[in-house]
């Protein structure tokens, strides 16, 4: 038996690894991805003010932090039985959207990048963020730039922080917005539209015109039949900050709908002795191991995800996006793991649409920005959609408002079987009769990059190209073959 | 002459100071221009098979961020300071234990049996739990352990700078790759990338003589007053104890500082201080009172020592 070792794979914190084992024939017997870290946030956060909460769970990632930051307020709110207000809801909604602009800039251009704008066989010297904006051009990468640096800007003046923003309370927000800054933030807003509306032609032009992209992202190495899972709105549109969670199965066809405090009716998690991450399943499917399809538990929650269970898009031109995608990809679902990068860009311009909805309506100045909580707290629940999966936080607390138990089920962990599924499947693919080539190495990694993973948000992504070793031993653990890309 | 070699590498941590550093914008073209970066997993193709064969002290400053958890960040710490000239605890976490530092309010163990076993969501019927070593029919899987307790980079290895913040800001950030790039180098052992004084130094709200009668959570509280210190409305803020450099972002949102910066020159124990400073403001000479609206402050624990405990005095629960 021959095992195939990857290591580091640094965009997971450098704390990931795969190990792909080979049988007699040098066919892929076995496959995993190990997750090997746990900083047990569930258990010190017991005995820690409830209001403190969205404060201390941002710091789970300081890559999404504005994710936990609003399911943790809307915990908070539930635990005291609170519908706040309006504006409240409004405020925390656009910034939320503001920070999807950027988070998703970020992963389209330097994380995807090297795969689609660079090409599969870029030049290694060119994967990292600096080579991206060496290859698409200063003015480009200029755009790239200043709209990340807008984005933390503007959440900086709303949340306090421009990282681990702090300014969603229970009850609503701590602070309101003027007048002045209402008018900045639109015409703000209105540079984002035409940034995402930039980037769909980009998309475009890069990858839909090239037909080698398009056979790739539309192969079976990188296909999966699950279930999917999101939040839309009451019309069955997407929403990140609001909404019931929908569950379509591999057939496109609405599985289950259900309100976020009874999401463990639900969900159910599996574990592993080789991880320290969990495997989330439908619990009324059920745990059928690292298999896709109807029969099996395991479903995706990504952008593509989002888009597979929702009805269309709440904003003109993301629908118009949206419809467009599905008429190209033969309607829904999608399971193309890599389409999940057009979706991500679909929601990219949604949310960049939303923002100038939300901050044009005239109650976002109002007064009513927060309430007061007058009810005993007891238990909770919040959740959105974080760019990279559902996010579900869940508090009890005694009468006082003191955390007794927290749970929680943050975005990449859904993933976490289908990426272990996808890692497996583009192994099985590449690697035959003990053949490897560089190709592989690029492949498994796009298998990867797709789920844009953020593991346990104990672990991250960032922009960049990951490196890889591939080591293949033979049965006596004889260096038989290393591969580098470096 | 050649680039100096940089390095910043992530342990047990978010991400967070990765993001703070991406936040120095166009000034990222700056720093490629000036220096070598050899190792940074977060934005290029870097392997810890290439560290071990670089020379030591072959890198000449490297940033460390996050905590120590498990093995395999202990490692890294050590072979990062011998490959280092200069390390330097980057950000909260490495420099003073952060949030996951909280962690030593219970241990690895529990942590793990509430995670993998007394959680809601999870169906472990069989009592499964993540081991260092898993046989599987086609051979063995391997995952670092996790350590008891964390430590901070500074516990278990020599530390040259200490730059606190969670996440340090970008000025902040900025100003001290400047000082780096100038050669101008503070004594070893010096924390960076702070000012002196306090938050409340920094702070534009006005003070005045503080006199509590009661205290209230946060959320409790409706009408906070924008332009007055905190702590004269009866709301926690650490700032009196914790080290300038941030700017004071969090009172300017209305919410007090919970002490990311770490603590302020010359206080040895973070919690210890602040729980002194803040029992002495109290508007009475009744121990009983006084005692009363101590009582007010909930988790005081959790609160003063939210991102030192691995670094203080108390170090982890008792």
């Amino acid at each position: 038996m021959k095992k195939v070792t990857i290591d580091p794979i640094t965009r997971l914190e450098g704390h990931g690894k795969i190990e792909i084992f080979l049988d007699d024939g040098g066919n892929v017997a076995d496959a995993y991805l190990q997750i090997p870290e746990l900083r047990g946030f569930e258990k010190f956060c017991q005995g820690r003010p409830v209001e403190e909460m969205p404060r201390i769970t941002s710091r789970i990632c300081g890559v999404c932090p504005e994710a936990h930051l609003m399911a943790s307020a809307k915990a908070c709110d539930a635990v005291y039985h609170m519908d706040i207000p309006r504006t409240a809801k409004m405020l925390r909604e656009l910034l939320y959207n503001i920070f999807y602009v950027t988070d998703h800039t970020t992963h389209f251009y330097a994380l995807a990048g090297p795969d689609f704008v660079v090409g599969p066989d870029a030049p290694k010297a060119q994967r990292n963020i600096l080579g991206i904006i060496h290859k698409v051009g200063v003015e480009i990468g200029g755009k790239v730039v200043g709209m990340r640096g807008m984005c933390h800007e503007l959440i900086k003046q709303m949340g306090g922080k421009s990282v681990h923003p702090i300014s969603a309370i229970p009850g609503g927000m701590s602070k309101g917005m003027t007048k002045e800054e209402q008018a900045d933030i639109i015409k703000k807003g209105e540079e984002a539209v035409e940034f995402a509306k930039f980037t769909i032609q980009f998309f475009n032009d890069i990858v839909l015109k090239n037909k080698a992209y398009v056979d790739l992202i539309l192969s079976d190495t990188f296909t999966h039949q699950t279930y999917n899972m999101g939040l839309v709105d009451e019309k069955n549109f997407s929403n990140f900050y609001h909404g019931d969670i929908r569950v379509t199965g591999p057939d496109g066809k609405e599985y289950v709908k259900f309100k976020e405090a009874d999401y463990l009716d639900h969900i159910e998690e599996h574990v592993e002795p080789w991880s320290y991450l969990k495997f989330p399943f439908l619990k009324n499917v059920g745990w059928k191991g690292f298999v896709d399809g109807t029969k099996s538990g395991v479903y995706k929650a990504t952008p593509l995800s989002r888009c597979n269970v929702s009805d269309g898009m709440a904003t003109p031109l993301a629908n118009e996006e949206h419809d467009r995608m599905y008429k190209t990809l033969g309607g829904k679902p999608v399971h193309q793991t890599l389409a999940t990068h057009w979706a991500r860009i679909i929601e990219l311009l949604y949310s960049a649409e939303r923002w100038v909805e939300l901050a044009s309506d005239p109650e976002i100045i109002g007064p009513d920005f927060r309430m007061v909580p007058t009810e005993t707290p007891d238990e909770g629940v919040g959740v959105v959609e974080a760019p990279r999966g559902t996010l579900y936080h869940h508090y009890k607390t005694d009468e006082n408002g003191i955390i007794k138990e927290a749970n929680l089920i943050v975005g990449t962990t859904h993933n976490n079987a289908p990426i272990n599924m996808s890692v497996k499947k583009a192994a099985e693919g590449l690697i035959k009769n003990g053949k490897v080539n560089d190709g592989l190495l690029n492949m498994v990694e796009m298998a990867f990059r797709a789920y844009d993973p953020c593991f346990g948000c104990a672990t991250h992504t960032l922009p960049g190209q990951m490196p890889l070793i591939i080591k293949i031993y033979d049965a006596r653990q004889d260096l038989l073959e290393e591969l580098r890309r470096d | 002459m050649a680039k100096p070699k940089f390095a910043i590498y992530w342990a047990g941590s978010c991400g967070g100071c990765e993001i703070a550093f991406l936040d120095i914008r166009e000034k990222i073209l700056d720093v490629d221009k000036a220096v070598d970066l050899v190792f940074c997993p977060c934005i290029m193709d870097t392997k810890y098979e290439d560290v071990e064969a670089m020379s030591d002290g072959e890198i000449d400053v490297c940033l460390y961020n996050g905590c120590i958890r498990n093995e395999e960040n202990l490692h890294i710490a050590e072979l990062l300071r011998k490959k280092s000239k200069v390390l330097v605890a980057y950000g909260s976490c490495a420099s003073e234990g952060c949030i996951p530092g909280l962690g030593n309010l219970t241990d690895s163990e529990a942590i793990q049996k509430y995670v993998y076993e007394e959680s809601p969501s999870t169906g472990n019927p069989k009592k499964v739990y993540p081991k260092s070593t898993t046989k599987i029919k086609a051979g063995e899987l391997t995952i670092p352990e996790m350590f008891k307790y964390v430590r901070t980079l500074g516990q278990v290895v020599d530390v040259d700078y200490f730059m606190p913040g969670c996440p340090p800001v970008a000025e902040q950030i900025w100003a001290v790759i400047e000082v780096i790039l100038s050669g101008k180098l503070p004594p070893k052992g010096s924390v960076i990338g702070v000012n002196s004084k306090t938050v409340c130094d920094e702070c534009e709200r006005t003070k005045d003589e503080k006199r509590i009668k009661q205290f209230y959570r946060p959320h409790m509280i409706k009408d906070i007053d924008p332009e007055k210190c905190l702590l004269e409305q009866g709301l926690i803020c650490n700032g009196p104890a914790t080290r300038a450099g941030c700017g004071a972002l969090c009172p300017s949102v209305n919410l007090g500082c919970r002490g990311c910066y770490g603590p302020a020159e010359g206080i040895q124990d973070m919690g210890g201080k602040l729980a002194g400073a803040i029992a002495s403001i109290i508007d009475s000479d009744d121990p009983e009172e006084i005692e009363k609206v101590v009582d007010q402050i909930v988790d005081p624990v959790g609160t003063f020592y939210r991102f030192n405990l691995p670094s203080s005095l108390l170090g982890r629960r008792v």
